[in-house]
């Protein structure tokens, strides 16, 4: 086991960088901070990536099971004895992968913001909630207590919501940073009371005694809190579910996906990093880490998942074949591969061959993490060179920008699953998984993956062929080698990622776990996938109304689509109508008339007390002395004569 | 001899110290400024030397005992000391007697000292009487100012009085159990009337030192007519030490009586609370709203004490910690603008932010801590009295003591109102800060912030009190 202090330094580094551009940045080293924090988020990098390797290949793995290992840990808050709030770090295989895709993507970020941002008035600020957000993200994935993850689960929201809202001049950002920041927060209140039910029965705040009691046969603690029930669902069972709509928030699933097109708001690189390829898969990482506890004591939770990701996989990857707006295009493409990842927990058993689907989610995680950075960071150059989100303004870009071009199509090949693309292997092993062990979400997902390939070629084509580029006036080309860098990079670990035999490595119970490649069975898949490229093809590579006659034939449907469904007009129908007039009117009501009434009231006869109490202050010693020997007086009859 | 070094160091320190200033006034010429210096260091390595070498054990038959318990009760008052001194340094400057005050000031704490090891209720007297009089004579050292030399004699004429009624409480008890001998006087106490109302009288005093209502009324005119670095000494070091003192003779002396001092203390301590809260909701002299607001956190700290566990002593030692760096940045800030404005009334201080961001800083920080605002060390000082008290299950006692905590809530955060949102066309003008005052300003900040968050500090205490 290598020194706890690399592992422990893997999270202090972007802290350090978020407080030193948090304090002297934007003074000091205005211009170099976005150097500094690159810099130490390089280095951050390269400590998880040998925390991972050894993990992986030297010392994580004893008789051939990769072990739970707790390198470091510290008793913050004890409740009572063996209730206690702990730092910890708790190293097992998906917190190894995790800190290599936070790290690799948060690094790939830092420096492609170095052009992106630059010449940003505020420029420091947004390098040092990069910091942030990295440290509270790592925070995240590395915490040993299911307390500890909240916490950072919390700070993980309010960087979030501070590089939502980073252009904080435009009231549409403000306004989308606080609906995240309250869609999430309800979310987490779900959460917070699934940490207290099952802290409760479990008697533990942490992960591994909390899995351990929850799942062992004979426990006495599993026996109770299946035992009692609420609704006809085990209390258990309530436990894990509020647990899973805390994730479902920060994943977007739905119906609490509401907030996600919107976080597109903020800066392009910062929804690569948090609204692609981190933050928002913290639910799934969530599950994960719960997954012994769901898949064995809580089947009917685990079904739930399974569903809410198969209806998010779908609903979102139907809005996203209408949307024009490139990064909201991207956003449903992201709630929906999160859709993925979760029905393939969803469908997963516990161990062995049956536990495919748990490695096939980390896996498709993992690839997505890389090629949906892409995408966000080519469409960010996209929107850097054309100055627009539109898919209206862009068209013919494939000349003017080779490089983005070529990277974008090496990820929206990975994304639609083509051979030997990285998607294409981890979404057939998800897909093998749901066939073996439920057929209606096979059919969900099959689909879905159809219109992944589709929606995805959509914007492609849109983008880079369709009308011919007409350049007006002078441009700044593509964009420096700092934001080209990255772009290559990932494409890179996009096309490549595929072939690492990652059931060795992350499994459900730690046992390696081999993959088998069907020949018959992807073939479905494929062709399904390029027949969506096929359509998109024809429908968009060159200007035509084929795509508009369509969507006449299908208006009402479309229109729906294209609003979304209109969920958020449902939401705001919910709060604005009925929370409002029927809970917030009276209780505005009664918080103006009884409670402040009564706080009032408190207040004026304190004070009036107050008045008539001062004469006691005289300023003459004489009286004092009196009063003192009066109490003394008092004290002795009261408790001499009265109080025995 | 050697023992006798280990187990008297803390007083023998403060004694070298006294003699080395009383020598510093024949004629060795240092001028005002290294003499500050000079006292400063002593103060410094006198707090650091606390945590080297200590010994337990007894000493001159049992008159005086030490353990680390009590050990780190001293280093914390040392500690409180050190801030004094950082903290006012422009005040102790410009004072002509430099050396007197603190002369005065470090005998009291060596009668503190001695009040907190003594193993006997005579040596007891000694020390009270020790950390009470010199106090007096230096809260006169705003010589130009009638109030000063009022204050002081109120204040040597209320505590002679306490120590009058202190004095008959211990002749009671010599009377009842011919012993004045902490270890010998419990197995004595059979709860017979006389034993009750020498106790009374021997708790009052506490009380009377403490400023416990009714006890307190010399409270404010003192603090108020006193220099402000001797109102901090008298506010934070004395009440500390008396809090000690009262932790360690009720849960160790006074057991066999523990239902008496337990009511009594409800008592006290509810009245306690309710008139420093409704007195400090009026006062616009900043002092006087300090020495007010001070009662009332005397009140939370007998909640503490009325608990009677281990967890009740580490909760009120805990506070007098937390509550040093509070209340000494509190009066640190305002020992500042008093010294360099003479203003010392609230509504001065609005708009202060404006001017002197840091110094609003410390003192909203500062003021968050003792209403007790989370996330501060106060906070948690709070959070801990309250939960020890609960343990009696005395929930109306508790359901008061969160109702003052609310009304306290209000006139702390008006005072935080008025530097940071309230309008004023000629705010304080920007004060220049003396480094070591800085230096004790962060020292209580970080403090402040710290000593909440690192529950360490709370464990090792409950350690020591085991």
């Amino acid at each position: 086991m290598p020194n706890p202090i690399y592992i422990i330094l893997i999270l202090l580094l972007p802290l350090a960088s978020f407080l030193i551009m948090g304090i002297f940045g934007r003074n000091h080293i205005k211009n170099a901070s976005g150097i500094i924090s690159t810099t130490l988020l390089f280095i951050t990098a390269c400590l998880a990536f040998y925390v991972a390797y050894g993990y992986f290949l030297e010392f994580g793995k004893v008789n051939g099971v990769y072990q739970k290992l707790i390198p470091f840990k510290l008793t913050w808050l004890e409740f009572s004895k063996g209730v206690s709030i702990d730092l910890g770090i708790l190293l097992d295989p998906i917190t190894a992968m995790m800190l290599v895709v936070v790290t690799l993507i948060s690094l790939m970020v830092h420096i492609y913001s170095l052009g992106y941002m630059k010449g940003e008035e505020r420029f420091s600020t947004y390098y040092a909630f990069l910091g942030l957000f990295t440290f509270s993200m790592l925070g995240l994935v590395v915490a040993s207590n299911i307390f500890q993850i909240y916490m950072f689960w919390e700070l993980v929201g309010v960087s979030s919501f501070l590089l939502i809202g980073f252009y904080f001049e435009k009231p549409s950002a403000v306004a989308a940073s606080k609906k995240a920041f309250i869609v999430t927060r309800f979310a987490d209140l779900g959460f917070l009371i699934g940490i207290l039910i099952l802290s409760f029965n479990a008697g533990t705040l942490d992960f591994q005694t909390l899995i351990q009691r929850l799942t062992s046969p004979e426990s006495a603690e599993l026996k109770s809190a299946v035992a009692s029930s609420f609704l006809g669902i085990s209390t258990l069972s309530w436990g894990m579910i509020l647990v899973f709509m805390g994730g479902a928030g920060k994943s977007a699933m739905f119906p609490l996906h509401i907030w996600l097109p919107d976080a597109m708001e903020g800066p392009t690189p910062v929804s690569a990093l948090i609204h692609a390829a981190t933050m928002v898969v913290a639910g799934v990482f969530l599950v994960a880490r719960l997954f012994p506890v769901f898949a064995i004591s809580s089947p009917h939770a685990l079904e739930m998942v399974g569903n809410v990701g198969a209806i998010s996989a779908l609903f979102a990857a139907v809005i996203a074949c209408t949307q024009t707006d490139i990064k909201r295009v991207l956003a449903f493409s992201t709630m929906s591969q999160i859709g993925f990842m979760m029905f393939a927990l969803g469908v997963s058993k516990y161990g062995g061959e049956e536990g495919l689907g748990y490695t096939a989610s980390m896996f498709h995680l993992f690839t997505h993490a890389l090629f949906k950075a892409l995408l966000f960071l080519g469409a960010g150059a996209v929107i850097h060179y054309v100055h627009s989100n539109d898919m209206k303004d862009m068209g013919g870009l494939r000349k003017v920008m080779p490089i983005t071009h070529l990277t974008f199509l090496i990820a929206c090949l990975a994304i639609a699953g083509v051979p030997p693309f990285a998607g294409f292997f981890s979404k057939e092993e998800i897909l093998l998984a749901a066939f073996h062990h439920n057929k209606m979400i096979y059919w969900i997902a099959l689909l879905t993956s159809g219109l992944t390939a589709f929606y995805m070629f959509r914007l492609y084509f849109n983008i880079f062929w369709n009308k011919e580029h007409h350049a007006h006036g002078e441009h700044h080309g593509e964009g420096g080698f700092v934001m080209m860098m990255p772009l290559v990079l990932l494409a890179a670990g996009a096309a490549f990622a595929g072939f690492i035999p990652f059931g060795k490595f992350v499994s459900s119970d730690g046992l390696p776990l081999e993959s088998e490649f069907h020949l018959q069975f992807s073939i479905v898949p494929v062709v399904l996938g390029l027949t969506g490229i096929f359509i998109a093809m024809l429908f968009y590579k060159k200007q035509n109304d084929k795509s508009d006659k369509i969507a006449l034939a299908l208006n009402g449907f479309y229109k729906a689509t294209y609003n979304k469904f209109y969920f958020d007009e449902i939401y705001l129908f919910i709060t604005k109508k009925i929370i409002f007039n029927f809970i917030g009117r009276p209780a505005a009501w009664f918080d103006k008339n009884i409670v402040d009434g009564m706080v009032n009231a408190f207040g004026n006869n304190t004070l009036a007390v107050s008045e008539k109490i001062k004469s006691f202050q005289s300023g003459k010693v004489q009286q004092y002395a009196i009063y003192f020997l009066s109490g003394v007086i008092g004290l002795a009859v009261l408790f001499i004569y009265l109080w025995k | 001899m050697n023992e006798f070094i280990t187990l008297m160091k803390p007083e023998l320190l403060l004694m070298a110290m006294i003699f080395i200033l009383l020598i510093s006034k024949l004629g060795v010429g240092f001028n005002q400024s290294n003499l500050m210096k000079l006292i400063q260091g002593m103060l410094l390595i006198n707090f650091i030397a606390g945590f080297f070498m200590n010994g337990e054990g007894q000493l001159f038959d049992n008159m005086y005992h030490t353990s680390s318990l009590i050990v780190l009760e001293k280093n914390i008052l040392n500690l409180g000391m050190v801030l004094i001194s950082f903290l006012f340094t422009d005040w102790f400057k410009k004072c002509d007697h430099l050396a007197e005050v603190f002369v005065l000031m470090l005998t009291a704490l060596l009668g503190m000292f001695y009040m907190i090891s003594s193993g006997n209720l005579l040596m007891f007297y000694l020390g009270l009487e020790m950390a009470t009089i010199p106090v007096a004579a230096a809260a006169t050292f705003n010589l130009e100012k009638k109030v000063s030399s009022e204050a002081a004699m109120k204040m040597i004429l209320s505590s002679a009085f306490s120590s009058g009624i202190m004095l008959f409480g211990i002749s009671l008890i010599y009377g009842a159990m011919g012993t004045l001998d902490f270890s010998e006087i419990p197995a004595l106490l059979n709860g017979d009337s006389l034993q009750v109302m020498a106790f009374i009288f021997l708790f009052t005093a506490f009380a009377f030192k403490m400023s416990v209502v009714p006890f307190h009324l010399w409270t404010a005119d003192v603090y108020e007519g006193s220099p402000i670095g001797i109102t901090a000494f008298l506010s934070v070091i004395s009440k500390g030490a008396i809090a000690f003192v009262f932790v360690s003779t009720l849960y160790k002396v006074f057991q066999p009586f523990h239902e008496i001092w337990y009511n009594m203390i409800m008592v006290l301590s509810v009245m306690t609370m309710l008139v420093g809260n409704l007195f400090a909701l009026r006062q616009q002299n900043i002092k006087r709203f300090l020495a007010f607001s001070s009662i009332a956190q005397v009140g939370f700290i007998l909640i503490g004490v009325s608990s009677n566990s281990i967890q009740g002593a580490t909760s009120v030692i805990y506070f007098v910690l937390v509550y040093i760096f509070s209340n000494l940045a509190a009066f640190g800030v305002a020992g500042l603008v008093s010294f360099f404005t003479g203003k010392e009334n609230i509504d001065d201080y609005k708009n202060f932010y404006k001017t002197n961001p840091l110094l609003s800083w410390i003192f909203a920080l500062a003021l968050f801590s003792l209403s007790g605002i989370p996330p501060t060390a106060g906070f948690f000082g709070k959070l801990f009295l309250l939960t020890s008290g609960a343990s009696n299950g005395n929930y109306a006692f508790l359901i008061i003591a969160a109702l003052n905590m609310m009304i306290s809530l209000f006139y702390y955060l008006k005072v935080v109102r008025a530097m940071f949102m309230d309008k004023n066309e000629n705010p304080i003008l920007p004060i220049q800060i003396n480094f070591a005052t800085k230096i004790a300003l962060f020292v209580c900040g970080g403090g402040i912030v710290l000593a909440g968050f690192f529950g360490f500090v709370f464990d090792y205490i409950q350690a020591l009190v085991k």
